[in-house]
Parts: C-alpha cells; sequence; structure tokens
C-alpha cells in the first residue's frame, strides 16, 4: 500500500445482520456476486432450452415426458426460441459482465469506497431480481410462454390469446418483465456513469482507467441511452394488447376468421424503436469483454496493452457507431434503398474500431512472455470468436446479402458466435481471473484448462456448420424440417450440431463443479496472485467492507506497466509511488 | 543494469505522458479526486448527485424522444389520424408549470443568498403551482372524456394520454422530491444539493412539458 494514502470513511457503516449482509445488502460487491449468481441460475435455464430445441430439431417426433401429449407443438418449440433468447441476452449477456463484475470491481479499480448510490444500486438488483421471477413466471401462465422471439414483432406480440398460446398471459409477463429489466438498467447505468465521472481517487485520471472500466463506462452510457427507447415501445405496445390503441398494429388484421378492430398502427414502428435499443444492446453485450479481454491478454502476456488510448478511444467509436445501425436489423422490412445503403455503410464503418482492437490484442500479444492460464486462454478465445463472429457480420451488412441470408441460420451463427459465446468468454475469463479476489481462494488450473478445450471446441462444432447450411437455405425458427422438400438434406449437419451442443452444454458442469467446490477446497489466494497492477490488487483478499480498510490510495501510473525497463519485478502497481518501486540491480 | 542510475530509472518508470506534474505527485482526477466514496456531505458525494442527475435527465429525455418520434411517424403511418384539439385548460395548466419555474428560481436565488425563510416559502409556493398543474391535467383528462375522447379513440388522442401520463407521473414523482426536500432532515445530502438537483429536475419537466405542448398544438 502506498505511503501517500489517506483515509475517508466509508458512506454505509458495515452491516451486521444476515438480512443486510447478504440480501439486502448496500456494499456493491455483495450486489455484484448477487448479480453474477443470478445470470448463474438464468444461464443455466438458457442452456437447458437451448439443449431442448437442439434436441427437437434432429429427433422432431420424440415423446417428451415433460410435454402435455408427448410431442412438442411448433408454438412450444418457438416458446423455446423466446425464452432463450430472452433469458440469455437480458440476464445473462447483460447482467453478469455489466452488472456482476461491473459492481465488484468498478469502484475498487478506481479507488472508491462504494458506488454513488448504494441505495440505488440495491434497488437495480432486487428490480432485475423481480423482472427474472416475471419472465419465468411466463413458463406457469396460462398458454404458457410467449413465441414471438426476444424481438416481439407485432402484430404477433400485440394482438394477445388469438394468435398463439402464449400470446396472451405469456407476452404480457414477457412485457412486464421487460420493463421491470429497463427501469432496473436505467437506474445501474446511472449509478456507474456517476461513479465514474465523481469517485475516482487521487491520481485516477480517465486515461489511466483499466480498460476494464472503459468497457463499463461505456456501455452504461450505451444503456442509459437504449433502455429509456426500449420501456417506451414496451409501454406501447402493452396498451396495444392491453387498451385497445393502435400504435403498432395495422388495421383489418384477420386472424383464424376473426376481423379485429385495430386502425392503421405500425408494425414497423416497433422495429424501429425496438432496433434502436437492440443493436445498442449487443454492444452493452460485448463491450465489457472487449475491457476484460484486454485487461488479461496485458497482464497474462506481461506486457503494456498495445496502444491504450486507441483502446479506449475505439470503444467509444463503437459505442456512438452503435447507435446509428439500427436499420440493418430490418433490410428485409422494405426499407427505402438509400437508407439501407446509408445503413449498410454505417455498419461496415463499425469494421474499423473494431479492427484496432483485434490489431492491438494481437500486438500485445506479439513478443510477450505469454502465461497460458485459465483466464487467459478464454481471453485469447474471446479474440478468435470475436474475429470469426465479426467478420460475417460484414457480409450481413449488405443489404443485398442480407435479403438473402437474413431469415436462415446464418444470422444466427454470426450473432452467437460474435455476441453469445464471445461475451460469455469474457464472462467466464473475468471469473478465472477475479476469484481469487472475490472468494479467496484459486480455482482449479486443470479443470479450468478442460472447461476452456471443450466449450472453445464445442463453441466452434455448433455454430460453424450453421454458416454454411444458412448459405445453402437452411431456414431458421422452423421447429421441424421434415415437412419442407429441401430441408432435410441439412439434417446430418443438424445432427452433428446437436451432439456438440450436448457435449458443450455437459462440459459446462465441469465449471459449476470447479466454481463450488473451489469455494470451499480451492487453495488459499494471497492478495495479488496474477502479479497484476490494477488496484482491486492492492487490496486485502476479499476485500473489506470498505473496500481498502481505511487507506484509499492514490494513483501515479497507467493501468499496465508490465515488464518496465529498469524495475526490479515485471510489474508496477497502479498506486506504488515512484520512490516505492524497487530498481534491478 | 549497471549502466541505469536511479535517476534514469525514475525517468524511465515515470515518463511524461503519465501525468503533466513530474513524478511523485499525482495529478488530480478529472473528478478532482473524490476519496472514493467519503462520508455522507463529502464534495465527491455531493457532485456525484449532480452528475447522477444530468445523466437520468439524459434517460428520461431518451424515454420521451423515443415516445415523440413514434408519435411523428405513427402520425404519418396511417390515414386514420385525425388531428385532436387540446382541452384549452392546457394553456393554463402550461402557464402555471412556468410560473412555477420562476418561483423556484426565486427560492434557490433566496436559498444561495442564505435566506432560508425566503427560500422556503418560494418552495412552497412552487410544490403548490406543481400541484395545482396535475390538477389541472385530470380536468383536461375529464374534458376529453366527457366529450368522448377516449385512450383508444384515435392514435391522436392515444399519445395525448400517453404524454400526459407519462409526464403527470414525472410531475408526481417531481412533486414527491420538492416535499421531501421541504421537510429536509439533512441526512446524506446537504440541502444545497438536495435542493439544487430537484430543481435540475423541475426545470426539465417544466421545459419538457412546453416542448411537448408545442407538439401536440402545432404539430397536430
Amino acid at each position: 500500500m502506498s505511503s501517500h494514502a489517506h483515509s475517508a470513511p466509508h458512506a454505509m457503516p458495515a452491516p451486521t445482520g444476515f438480512i443486510s449482509k447478504y440480501v439486502f445488502s448496500l456494499d456493491h460487491k455483495v450486489i455484484g456476486i448477487q448479480y453474477f449468481l443470478l445470470a448463474l441460475v438464468a444461464v443455466c435455464l438458457g442452456i437447458v432450452l437451448s439443449v431442448l430445441m437442439r434436441f427437437h430439431l434432429v429427433w422432431p417426433s420424440a415423446h417428451l415426458p415433460f410435454v402435455t401429449g408427448g410431442l412438442m407443438t411448433p408454438e412450444q418449440y418457438l416458446a423455446l426460441v423466446t425464452m432463450h433468447g430472452t433469458i440469455m441476452v437480458f440476464f445473462v449477456l447483460t447482467t453478469a459482465p455489466q452488472s456482476g463484475f461491473g459492481n465488484y470491481f468498478l469502484p475498487i479499480q478506481i479507488g472508491a469506497a462504494d458506488m454513488a448510490f448504494p441505495r440505488l444500486n440495491m434497488l437495480s438488483f432486487w428490480t432485475t431480481f423481480l423482472a427474472f421471477v416475471a419472465i419465468v413466471a411466463a413458463f406457469f401462465v396460462p398458454g404458457g410462454s410467449p413465441i414471438s422471439g426476444w424481438t416481439a414483432y407485432p402484430p404477433l406480440s400485440g394482438l394477445g390469446q388469438v394468435t398463439g398460446p402464449g400470446e396472451g398471459w405469456g407476452q404480457t409477463m414477457w412485457i412486464i418483465s421487460i420493463a421491470l429489466f429497463c427501469g432496473a438498467s436505467l437506474m445501474g447505468a446511472l449509478n456507474f456513469i456517476a461513479t465514474i465521472i465523481d469517485l475516482r481517487a487521487p491520481g485516477m485520471t480517465l486515461m489511466r482507467m483499466p480498460l476494464t472500466c472503459w468497457g463499463w463506462f461505456v456501455t452504461a452510457i450505451l444503456g442509459l441511452l437504449a433502455f429509456g427507447v426500449l420501456l417506451a415501445a414496451g409501454v406501447l405496445l402493452l396498451l396495444d394488447r392491453s387498451a385497445g390503441t393502435s400504435f403498432f398494429v395495422p388495421a383489418s388484421e384477420v386472424v383464424t376468421d376473426t376481423l379485429l378492430n385495430h386502425k392503421g398502427g405500425s408494425p414497423i414502428l416497433w422495429q424501429h424503436l425496438f432496433w434502436f435499443f437492440g443493436h445498442p444492446e449487443v454492444y452493452i453485450a460485448i463491450l465489457p469483454g472487449m475491457g476484460v479481454a484486454s485487461h488479461l491478454l496485458s497482464t497474462f502476456s506481461r506486457k503494456p496493452i498495445y496502444g491504450y488510448r486507441a483502446m479506449a478511444y475505439a470503444m467509444c467509436g463503437i459505442g456512438f457507431l452503435g447507435f446509428m445501425v439500427w436499420g440493418h436489423h430490418m433490410f428485409i422490412s422494405g426499407m427505402s434503398p438509400y437508407s439501407g445503403f446509408a445503413f449498410s455503410v454505417l455498419t461496415m464503418a463499425i469494421g474499423v474500431p473494431s479492427a484496432i482492437k483485434t490489431f492491438n490484442w494481437l500486438g500485445t500479444l506479439w513478443n510477450g512472455k505469454i502465461q497460458f492460464t485459465s483466464p487467459m486462454l478464454f481471453a485469447l478465445g474471446f479474440v478468435s470468436l470475436f474475429i470469426s463472429g465479426g467478420l460475417s457480420g460484414l457480409f450481413l451488412a449488405q443489404p443485398a446479402v442480407d435479403n438473402r441470408l437474413h431469415a436462415t441460420y446464418y444470422v444466427v451463427a454470426h450473432f452467437h458466435l460474435v455476441m453469445g459465446v464471445a461475451a460469455i468468454f469474457g464472462i467466464f475469463g473475468a471469473t478465472y481471473f477475479w476469484f481469487p479476489k472475490m472468494f479467496g481462494r484459486m480455482m482449479s488450473e486443470p479443470l479450468g484448462k478442460l472447461h476452456f478445450w471443450i466449450t472453445f471446441a464445442g463453441a466452434y462444432c455448433i455454430f460453424m456448420p450453421m454458416h454454411f447450411i444458412g448459405i445453402a437455405g437452411a431456414i431458421r425458427r422452423y421447429a421441424d424440417a421434415s415437412g419442407v422438400q429441401y430441408l432435410p438434406q441439412f439434417q446430418p449437419v443438424h445432427k452433428f450440431m446437436t451432439i456438440a451442443a450436448f457435449i458443450t452444454a455437459a462440459g459446462q458442469l465441469i465449471f459449476l463443479w470447479n466454481f463450488f467446490w473451489s469455494l470451499k477446497h480451492g487453495a488459499k489466494a494471497s492478495d495479488n496472485p496474477w502479479h497484476a497492477t490494477t488496484l482491486e490488487w492492492a487490496t486485502a483478499t476479499p476485500p473489506p467492507h470498505d473496500n481498502f480498510g481505511g487507506n484509499y490510495p492514490s494513483v501515479y501510473r497507467g493501468p499496465y506497466e508490465f515488464s518496465v525497463p529498469g524495475a526490479a519485478e515485471d510489474y508496477i502497481p497502479q498506486n506504488l509511488a515512484p520512490q516505492e518501486v524497487a530498481r534491478s540491480k | 543494469m549497471p549502466l541505469v542510475t536511479a535517476t534514469d530509472v525514475v525517468e524511465i518508470i515515470e515518463p511524461k505522458r503519465q501525468g503533466p506534474r513530474g513524478p511523485g505527485k499525482p495529478p488530480r482526477g478529472f473528478g478532482g479526486g473524490g476519496n472514493g466514496g467519503g462520508s455522507g456531505d463529502s464534495p465527491a458525494r455531493q457532485r456525484a448527485y449532480v452528475t447522477g442527475m444530468t445523466v437520468a435527465l439524459g434517460g428520461i429525455l431518451m424515454f420521451f424522444m423515443a415516445l415523440v418520434s413514434a408519435y411523428i411517424v405513427r402520425k404519418g403511418a396511417g390515414a386514420d389520424w385525425r388531428a385532436l384539439i387540446v382541452p384549452k385548460i392546457l394553456w393554463v395548466n402550461t402557464a402555471i408549470l412556468v410560473i412555477s419555474s420562476f418561483t423556484l428560481s426565486r427560492s434557490r436565488r433566496d436559498f444561495l443568498r442564505n435566506d432560508l425563510q425566503s427560500f422556503r416559502h418560494w418552495w412552497y409556493v412552487t410544490t403548490a403551482l406543481g400541484f395545482l398543474f396535475l390538477i389541472g391535467q385530470l380536468i383536461a383528462w375529464r374534458q376529453l372524456a366527457n366529450a368522448g375522447v377516449y385512450l383508444a379513440s384515435n392514435p391522436s388522442s392515444s399519445f395525448f394520454y400517453v404524454f400526459t401520463a407519462a409526464h403527470g407521473l414525472h410531475i408526481l414523482g417531481g412533486l414527491a422530491a420538492l416535499l421531501a426536500v421541504a421537510f429536509h432532515k439533512g441526512r446524506r445530502l446537504t440541502l444545497a444539493t438536495s435542493s439544487n438537483v430537484v430543481a435540475m429536475y423541475w426545470h426539465f419537466m417544466d421545459g419538457l412539458w412546453v416542448f411537448l405542448f408545442l407538439l401536440l398544438t402545432l404539430g397536430r
């Protein structure tokens, strides 16, 4: 700890009772773990749903014990699609990297005692929890869960029970859940931004923040600007469903021989509002992963990150451009070719900051003393998946190509690799890296590596073939290919992907075992087991209630001072005063 | 490394780009070096409330702008749009809300001049005007309903009710905040900060209403 440390009393006294310590906690670290565990439950549920989908695609006539009548209906398959997407995007990819790890490590990494507004922080978590309860409840309401996909396009989502079994109560629960989630995310975003702007330790300039903090910062700004729009759209959709308004539902809609009493609403309007949120949302999922990957690549290459400023600006650039490209999700909606052209060019422009990041990651690795630890493997996997998944985005950015590929598995492959699996690899890397700090013990390295190789190979086995069957014309969202003349030829590929999915899903049990076993039996972790430089490693393991035991650090240098010539150690912590740095003899 | 002297090392490990004030002195952060948390009334924490309110208003603005863009798109989308003539009382309500911003400014000015009695006086006047505005909005709803114009009557009326309800809820929140400051007990926020952030919010809601009112009258 630096001799320049100074003290500041913590805003909140340390809690004493069980409830105030672990349930309604105001401590950002406990709230971070709560978010993480919520995401862990959600991801298990999401994986089960995807395995069921993969099973049904290959064996559509198999009898399932938990389905009424034994056979899965197309509507039930669509309900799986909807719930898998919703749970994964909102309650895993948005919740774990930002709300989970961001909550735990952002204040510590910038040298603060807590988030700016601890009560609001607690409120955000419990609102997210309620949102999760609401979405899970959609399984159990009359009619079951909704079938309109995670994008909830009207008119399907706007008309109620008449359009499908899950479109009554199930869709209403979906909207309520998402509205709650929006509220929680807005509160969280506000808290993150205020914390970063006002509570940084002395010396912690913006350009000395770890890139993880930059990731959380840009993500918070995106969340702030995007979730309000989804909330507004959700309110209008709810009114269309329950109050007879016609914002999105077009006139003279006839469903199952019933003429519905709606006037000339615009379904395309929903698509615009949804994707104005939806595209930034994919960056909300991936930007924290980019921050974590940068952090880990530098730490385990024992080299400063290549082009720190470029990395920070590239994140800002991606966030900024992310708000201008929502139309590329709607090329097939019949938009003007001129709009399509503009959206296409802007979409490809995102390739520039993305390429800057990719080359800087490679530049960081170049000539590094690479340590292949579990977190490092997942960071490398992140880069690989980001490239593989990102490149197909350039093809989909062409309106003419997208018209052909939009409804096929090609798009499924693209977004799963780039925003799904890559973001998950960021979460895994963060988990293996920070577990010692959070829980005081190390996770098992051999199990971590086994988990990595199964997941890495599995992800490619599942999603790479999807590109090819997508190009060949395999339509997505179809529950059963056997009735369509040209689709059965893809069944062998589907079977391969399904078996890969089973193995990959089973591989996650290794992670769960490693996580819970290490909580009790892992090797004791020192305060700084990875010899890392940022402030979370300058405090005790696990950190005390006020993060720094009253000795708040000052910051003297950037976050990635590895292998500095002339220094005795190959890393210099951010809080070490210059006169305290040991020199090599 | 025998060729490197101690001064060289300091030069090497503290390159210029890391801080303009030379080694040994941590430059103040962008936010002026908040001590990470601080006690209830530390300057960094008070600043965080102002930042937080600014940021929150950004989020609220996006919510309303989504509704406004939906209004513009929906108006152009269907042939079923019939212009809604807003109730006359809306002019009175708008005037009341605008006046409440002036009384609030007066109140804040008195606070900064340390005239706490006058501060409270004008603060109460603002709160009362806020309630008056809400009552006026409810009367406007009654008048429309009496004329047979309901939420689902026409997209224009749908948007009218959505705008006024969403804005009214935000005003209701603002009134709760005004009352909370009026009966201020002063635990975590200083009165200076709380009155400041509530005033920011109130002025914003005033400006937002004027914009929505213009949209509903000129853009109908």
